[in-house]
């Protein structure tokens, strides 16, 4: 494919300290997709997101990258990793900031992204006054707040209560289809995989490649209650036995 | 923290000061120790009360030297960190001279300065600087560089300018650091300051309190001598206490140091 968004070709990545985290990934991600790449932790999911980002230079292989994506990419981590001496807001318009966007210029977008992600009420608070789901949804409005062509999310619900991953991914699912625009989310679980994205790559442990490259066979809009169809778990036992295989 | 353990934070180490002061009374008493060898808490209390006035002026001029010493402390440290987290070259070829000005006694150097020196406020100046600046240069330079990773990752995606990281997140990271910096730093002044008077000796009106426990020392007036320490100590004891308000009111909203523990 021509417009294609993201490519990489033969991706290799070793580190100093002799691991070889990556081994010959190719992928190509087009406009508008929700990617879930899934994998055991350590196979180098973090490491693919990271070379995406340019955050890290490849040791082997290439990544194109589309013209309309230098700069508007946005990035989540695994923690929160936002600034514990500044406001929820302040934390969003940080991205803003850096591209100097004046702070009334940048206002009405940052009210905006507050309250398409429940955090109206929060603007003024610090981030020690909020729980653990709601720093990560500050860090998602924050990579959102420079609306990014690409988001970056490396596990991170990862470190929430099951309850609280369960609605942010509800949340998340409808932003996708509010924002359009193209999400790679790396996770090591099938069900958050299968229940947030179209398309899952599975990677074999470290060194990591793709193993398989699976449609999501659901709705478009989903909710909770899709969680408990057969279409959702005959989804996931099909992820789970190309994870099985993958890890052998 | 309960109310007990709260009342018994401030009523135990009173407890103690009393006992230890009617401890020491009742020793002179009942020793009958010369005021000029020991005296009692009372007799340096009536004279710090008599004396007053003119140690006060004797204060106001180390009190001076010090708060100079520390805004000099902050400035030449503060920049000399930000210049070592800017450049790892410059950090390792100075640094350890920074340690070598930290580790030679002032008495031992501050001869040299005050012949050096020809204003005498200046050399004190100096001196006293030399020994507050090195908790600041080593915290602060600490502070600079230990800027959550992720974080400079997150300037690094959206190409952030040297610039900005610095401002946005090196500095507030480093502030806790640096305020406990200063908050050593602070006591440092006050010695170096009082170690850099006695050097430089007694005479002239405008002098400070190291002048005037060397002057009661000459004459005997021990009572005198013990006032003026009080004093150092009183102001040694203010300076942490207005520092530490400090570091707690810029620090209040987020981190953990200054955040209430019932909060």
């Amino acid at each position: 494919m021509a417009e294609n968004l993201l490519a990489a070709t033969a991706l290799a990545k070793s580190f100093r300290n002799g691991v070889v985290a990556l081994a010959g990934v190719d992928l190509a991600v087009a406009p508008g997709e929700f990617v879930g790449v899934l994998g055991p932790s350590g196979c180098g999911k973090s490491t693919l997101l990271r070379i995406f980002a340019g955050l890290i230079e490849p040791s082997g292989g290439r990544v194109e990258r589309a013209a309309g994506l230098v700069g508007r990419i946005g990035f989540v981590f695994q923690e929160p990793t936002l600034m514990p001496w500044a406001t929820v807001a302040d934390n969003v318009y940080l991205p803003l900031r850096l591209a100097g966007v004046t702070r009334e210029a940048a206002s009405p977008r940052i009210t905006a992204m507050l309250a398409s992600l429940g955090l109206g009420d929060f603007a003024k608070a610090y981030p020690r006054q909020l729980s653990g789901g709601m720093r990560m949804r500050v860090s998602i409005a924050r990579a959102l707040a420079t609306e990014p062509a690409l988001l970056l999310l490396d596990e991170p619900f990862a470190a929430l209560d099951e309850i609280t991953r369960f609605k942010l991914n509800e949340d998340l699912r409808v932003l996708w289809r509010q924002l359009r625009c193209t999400i790679i989310f790396v996770t090591h679980s099938v069900f958050e995989s299968v229940f947030l994205t179209n398309r899952i790559l599975v990677m074999t442990k470290r060194p990591g490649r793709i193993a398989a490259d699976l449609a999501v066979e659901l709705p478009e809009t989903r909710d909770n209650a899709l969680r408990l169809t057969e279409r959702y778990a005959d989804n996931c036992r099909t992820v789970s036995r190309h994870l099985a295989e993958a890890m052998t | 923290m309960n109310g007990a353990s709260r009342f018994w934070r401030i009523a135990a180490p009173v407890f103690v000061g009393a006992a230890v002061l009617l401890g020491w009374q009742a020793a002179v008493w009942f020793a009958g120790v010369p005021a000029y060898v020991l005296p009692g808490p009372w007799l340096i209390a009536k004279t710090l009360l008599h004396d007053g006035p003119s140690l006060l002026g004797a204060l106001l001029v180390t009190l001076r030297i010090t708060v100079a010493a520390l805004a000099l402390a902050i400035i030449v440290g503060g920049t000399l960190a930000i210049l070592f987290s800017l450049s790892r070259l410059l950090e390792i070829s100075l640094f350890p001279y920074a340690v070598i000005l930290q580790v030679t006694p002032v008495v031992a150097i501050a001869p040299l300065i005050i012949i050096w020196v020809n204003d005498v406020f200046a050399a004190l100046l100096v001196c006293a600087t030399i020994v507050a600046f090195f908790p600041i240069v080593a915290n602060t330079t600490l502070g600079l560089n230990s800027a959550d990773r992720n974080l400079s990752d997150l300037f690094r995606l959206y190409d952030a300018s040297r610039w900005q990281t610095l401002r946005l997140l090196r500095l507030p990271s480093a502030l806790p650091l640096f305020l406990a910096g200063v908050r050593i730093s602070g006591g440092l002044a006050l010695i170096g300051a009082v170690v850099a008077e006695f050097v430089a000796g007694t005479g002239g009106a405008e002098t400070g309190l190291a002048s005037r426990i060397i002057e009661a020392g000459y004459r005997l007036e021990i009572p005198r001598m013990f006032a003026a320490l009080l004093l150092l100590s009183l102001t040694g004891i203010a300076i942490f206490v207005v520092l530490s308000w400090l570091s707690r009111l810029l620090l209040r909203h987020w981190h953990e140091s200054a955040l209430d523990p019932t909060d």
